[in-house]
């Protein structure tokens, strides 16, 4: 909502200290997003008289014109507009004058006749939207007085506020006014209606079939007007709350609107036959809008139709094209209604056609505005039209559902100071509530004070204490209401899965890896092209483009798109993980969604998602099997592994399928470690107990063995933990070799353990004797031993 | 009685003997021969040593006592003499050792890096540990969320006008329309309200959705925290306090707060919070309020009984500002060149 300075001084004496009127606004809750000064008073521009026009045989788009700006000198000076004549008053920049735009006047003119100055449009001196020919000033003007002295214009401003939802009356000055009268101790009045006697009565009839969704519906005829353009004051009002002005019938409705927040729809008289309908759209109906579009309507839509029922209008939306002002219009029949709010919100949602008029009836309308509406219109239009007739016998049919005059809402004081943290009592906030018009009717204090408010019709939003709360609070002013840091009564601490889930951030980011962030949102196709199933991925129903229109189910594409773009720009050694959300559906009333670590890196083997693994799990006591019969889809079928534990499956390491790298126009192998952190992280993991540290020495031995390439190494090592039994302290694999002296079918693998009793220094017999335990149990396995 | 004749000449064997010891220590050119120098000295046989079996000859108890003196400390002396010699030598040793083996570290580069977080990661951690600070306890939920937590429990039915404000992004999943990407944290919320009976004070971090156009300031995915506090004698003095003391612990001691009015559906009253930097300038932080009576009916809380704030801000813009990046988007290129600069 557009605010400008002089018009909020018709509503009151608020004066013209900006700073002071936005600070005060902001504090409401009507925040100023700007201040923009407007009609500021350009120096060295008079009024000045045509005395005679002249064409020049070599210039086509320009004509002499011969000015007398009061000192009966005849000046000289080139114009493009065609639109004055001999006598008319129009304004003179004089030489030296400089424009808003910067350029200052000067007698350079052209074909070598010099120009004594220029005369002005209307939006050259920032006074009215009309570009398209020199403003023609009021006769009565004093030749070479200063314009802007001259039509009484000082510098203006306008405000321009954010309304919020419930706020429906600050959408006209009346309500900005109001609420900041109260602030700032003003008298506030609107701004006086039509004081001329009614004319006889004519009366068209109204009848209101949809009675909920109309609860009013003023129809006034006025006659004796004739089609203009506003006067300038009123244009440049609108222009400046950025409204188009049209006509000064309309724009006389406009004016209205802006003021009283009351939207007004005058039918143009002649063309309404036999008076009025309003009832819902039938099926398939149609009508041609005022911006000559033709409107496919629904049963919803409430419509305004004339008596014959055809509709002329979009009822609170928009008029229809049948009925609209003409300059031919003498006669209009002025609709001031109420309708019911959420039924306009959905017909203008519906229709994309969000006008001034609609915005404000969604929002809420004051439904006993419309008498003061109509008396304001006929003001207003007077100004243009001074033989304008306001007929008696308006028809104004109200329904059982119009809102009452007030609504009476319970108001406990002890509940207004529990919430504010004041001390208010009944006087005061009986006093803060009158001065918005909130008269407290009743106060009873049997057992706590309670007061009865009534709330006025202009405020629809406040049903409720608690928005009466809210009230107390704008008025007593929020920075007055102290600031105190409340005493937590519970602890303020990490959970043990958020302490977690920070130390394998911590983990992984000293592992070298950078945190990615992709879009969850995949493209259709790209699910499949990472080797997923896209049938398990959920669709947005109304996704922004198509290539974000797929929930994720895993973090797999997402990061091999990041490592594709990085290549894609020269950046290698590319490694990166993520943690986040994957959104698989699922069978009950929310998808199967859980939290996902993944980690990859290009240029890299399994070699190293292995290392990302045992550096993982054996920091965060992350337990898992690694199954190579079981490979998750999407990763290199013989040089990955899923990790389970039993049937539960808890994520995967390895490499990427090289099918799937190619889809992605990777030619580098890449590492990756995807982990199930829901469940990972939500364990808690047991807590090491100290076991005494061996004071005896320590026997090592290695033991190579041949074993069979089908047979993982993982089995070898557990059978010879087992084998070796409880003075086993430690056992490594730490060498792998395949070549000369190994069977083709097979690999050497090396292992080193370490064995120690806490009690005494083993024997050798002891050794040797837990060293062939364990060479029989791998013989067992098929392990040959080597020597 | 001691017997001059005897005696005299052993002195000066003694002193001969340890004269040439302590001569042939000062002389020796290196280690190894000090090494060898040593065993010869220590050897039975030296001079020194040999004089020690001619004590024995002497008559007088006086005489070998005083001759027996002489020597030991003449042993002493050679002995000394070597020490400090051989240290010499050691000290020299690893003077040579040190320069020799000098090394440029500037040659020295490893390319294993510390990996980077990102920097809204980074953003939430600090706000998190601020909150942590004021006795808060971090909350999370799903970003995929029923229409009822996401609305209807936050005082926001079907009919809403304020919906169409959130440009929810809607799933193909369960009934239409009932199963969206969670528009704003406050679900968690409802979930809290649900489960941990009041006192309540606890923030809610987490990824956002609307379907907006990205641009340079907005992402249709983003973070965003909440916090919501619920308990016997909340006062909307509390909600401006806590505002204050975050606004002071993460942005700076000369950093202050204010509320004013606002409309949240969910909050009443409802106020934006701005914060002013040092240059005077207010800058538009989050939006809070007391949690509305219906909201709190909906979770079950007795709005007679317990009152509470929330409030919310975005995060992005936080680390967005902080490090200066002009284009949010940039933030979620993940081009290594960077992440890797924070």
């Amino acid at each position: 909502m557009k605010i400008l300075g002089s018009w909020l001084n018709d509503f009151g004496s608020f004066g013209s200290d900006n700073e002071k009127l936005a600070a005060a606004m902001t504090s409401l809750g009507l925040a100023v997003e700007s201040i923009t000064s407007v009609g500021s008073p350009i120096k060295g521009v008079v009024v000045a008289r045509v005395l005679r026009t002249e064409r020049h045989p070599d210039a086509a788009k320009v004509h002499r014109v011969y000015v007398d700006a009061g000192d009966s000198l005849e000046l000289h000076v080139w114009c493009g507009a065609f639109n004055i004549k001999s006598g008319d008053l129009v304004p003179l920049a004089t030489l030296g004058t400089q424009m808003p735009d910067g350029r200052i006047i000067t007698a350079r003119g052209i074909l070598g006749i010099e120009s004594h100055g220029m005369l002005c449009s209307s939006i050259e001196l920032g006074l009215g939207a009309d570009s398209e020919g020199i403003l023609v000033l009021p006769s009565t003007l004093k030749l070479g007085t200063d314009v802007f002295k001259a039509l009484g214009i000082s510098s203006d401003v306008v405000f321009d506020l954010d309304v919020t939802r419930n706020r429906p009356d600050c959408n006209g000055y009346l309500g900005v006014a109001r609420d900041l009268g109260a602030h700032l101790g003003v008298k506030v009045a609107a701004p006086s209606g039509d004081k001329a006697k009614k004319g006889p009565a004519r009366t068209l009839k109204v009848e209101i079939i949809d009675k909920q969704r109309c609860a009013r519906f003023n129809v006034t005829v006025i006659s004796g007007l004739r089609v203009t353009d506003s006067p300038d004051w009123i244009a440049r009002r609108l222009t400046n709350c950025g409204m188009r002005p049209i006509n000064n019938v309309v724009d006389a409705s406009n004016i209205v609107m802006l003021e009283l927040n009351q939207p007004a729809h005058p039918y143009d008289g002649d063309k309404v036959t036999n008076g009025f309908r309003i009832r819902c759209a039938r099926d398939g109906e149609t009508i041609r809008t005022l911006d000559d579009q033709v409107r496919q309507l629904e049963t919803s839509d409430l419509l305004i139709c004339d008596g014959d029922d055809t509709a002329i209008g979009i009822a609170g939306v928009m008029g229809g094209a049948k009925t609209e002002i003409s300059e031919a219009t003498t006669c209009v029949a002025l609709e001031t209604a109420w309708f019911e709010a959420s039924g306009i919100a959905r017909t203008a949602a519906r229709l994309g056609l969000r006008s001034e008029a609609s915005l404000r009836f969604e929002r809420g309308v004051d439904p006993y505005g419309i008498d003061h509406a109509v008396s304001r219109f006929a003001a207003v239009l007077r100004e243009s039209c001074p033989q304008l007739v306001v007929h008696a016998g308006a028809a104004d049919p109200k329904e059982k559902s119009l809102p009452p005059k007030y609504s009476l809402v319970s108001l406990r004081v002890a509940q207004v100071n529990r919430l504010l943290g004041t001390k208010l009592t009944a006087k005061t906030i009986t006093a803060l509530l009158a001065k918005i018009g909130f008269a407290t009717k009743t106060v009873t204090t049997t057992s706590e004070p309670v007061l009865k408010i009534a709330v006025p019709s202009w405020r629809p939003d406040c049903q409720s204490e608690i928005d009466l709360v809210e009230e107390i609070a704008r008025h007593v002013g929020y920075e007055n209401l102290g600031k105190i840091l409340p005493q937590s009564t519970m602890h303020g601490r990490l959970s043990p899965t958020q302490q977690r889930r920070r130390d394998l951030r911590e983990i992984v980011l000293g592992l070298g890896l950078n945190e990615a962030m992709p879009n969850p949102f995949l493209a259709p196709g790209d699910l499949e092209r990472s080797g997923l199933d896209g049938e398990l991925a959920i669709r947005l129903a109304n996704p922004l483009v198509a290539e974000e229109s797929i929930l994720r189910t895993s973090l797999r594409p997402g990061l091999l798109k990041a490592i594709a773009y990085n290549l894609s720009h020269r950046v290698t050694d590319i490694s990166l993980f993520e943690i986040g959300h994957v959104y698989p559906s699922g069978s009950g009333e929310l998808p199967d969604e859980y939290e996902s670590l993944c980690i990859v890196a290009s240029g890299e083997s399994s070699a190293l998602a292995m290392d990302w693994w045992s550096q993982v799990s054996s920091t965060m006591n992350f337990g898992a099997q690694l199954d190579q019969r079981n490979v998750e889809s999407g990763y290199h079928p013989t040089r990955s592994a899923s990790l389970r534990r039993g049937k539960q499956l808890l994520g995967s390491c390895g490499e990427i399928d090289p099918l799937v790298l190619a889809k992605h126009g990777i030619t580098v192998p890449v590492a990756c470690l995807e982990l199930n952190l829901s469940i990972l992280l939500s364990e808690s993991p047991k807590i090491a107990t100290a076991k005494p540290v061996s004071r005896f020495p320590s026997s090592d031995f290695d033991l190579a063995f041949a074993l069979n390439k089908s047979e993982p190494a993982s089995s070898l090592l557990k059978v010879l933990r087992q084998a070796a039994g409880n003075e086993l302290v430690e056992i490594s694999l730490f060498d792998v070799y395949r070549g000369a002296g190994v069977a083709d079918t097979a690999r050497s693998l090396t292992f080193r353990l370490c064995l120690q009793a806490t009690d005494r220094t083993l024997t050798d017999a002891e050794v040797t004797a837990t060293r062939q335990r364990c060479i029989d149990a791998a013989n067992k396995l098929g392990a040959q031993l080597r020597n | 009685m001691s017997d001059q004749s005897s005696v005299n000449p052993m002195r000066q064997a003694i002193e001969k003997a340890q004269a040439s010891a302590l001569l042939a220590i000062k002389t020796v050119s290196d280690l190894p021969a000090l090494r060898s120098l040593s065993a010869d000295l220590n050897k039975k046989d030296s001079p020194l040593n040999a004089l020690k079996t001619e004590l024995g000859k002497l008559n007088s108890v006086d005489d070998k006592r005083t001759m027996g003196q002489l020597l030991n400390s003449a042993s002493i002396a050679v002995s000394a003499a070597l020490d400090i010699r051989t240290g010499e030598f050691e000290q020299s040793e690893i003077s040579a050792r040190i320069v020799r083996e000098a090394m440029d570290l500037s040659e020295l580069v490893t390319n294993r890096r510390r990996g980077h977080s990102h920097i809204v990661t980074q953003a939430t951690m600090r706000l998190e540990d601020v909150f942590i600070g004021l006795g808060f306890q971090i909350a999370e939920g799903p970003e995929v969320e029923t229409d009822f937590n996401n609305f209807e429990a936050l005082n926001m039915p079907k009919s809403h006008p304020a919906r169409s404000e959130f440009d929810t992004m809607f799933l193909e999943y369960g009934e239409p329309g009932s199963v969206l990407l969670r528009t704003h944290t406050s679900p968690v919320q409802i979930r809290v309200m649900q489960s941990w009976p009041p006192p309540i004070y606890a923030i809610m971090p987490g990824r956002v959705f609307r379907r907006d156009t990205p641009d340079a300031t907005h992402m249709p995915v983003f973070h965003q925290i909440e916090g919501l506090v619920i308990d016997r004698g909340i006062t909307f003095a509390h909600l401006a306090g806590t505002i204050e003391a975050f606004t002071k612990a993460f942005f700076g001691r000369d950093f202050t707060s204010r509320l004013r009015p606002s409309y949240f559906p969910f909050t009443e009253p409802s106020a934006e919070f701005d914060i002013r930097r040092q240059d005077g300038e207010w800058i538009e932080l989050g939006g809070c309020g007391m949690v509305h009576p219906n909201v709190l009916v909906s979770s079950s809380i007795d709005p007679e009984e317990f009152s509470g704030f929330a409030f919310g801000f975005g995060i992005d813009r936080m680390a967005k500002e902080r490090h200066k990046v002009e284009d949010i988007r940039e933030m979620y290129t993940n081009d290594l060149r960077f992440v890797k600069q924070f």
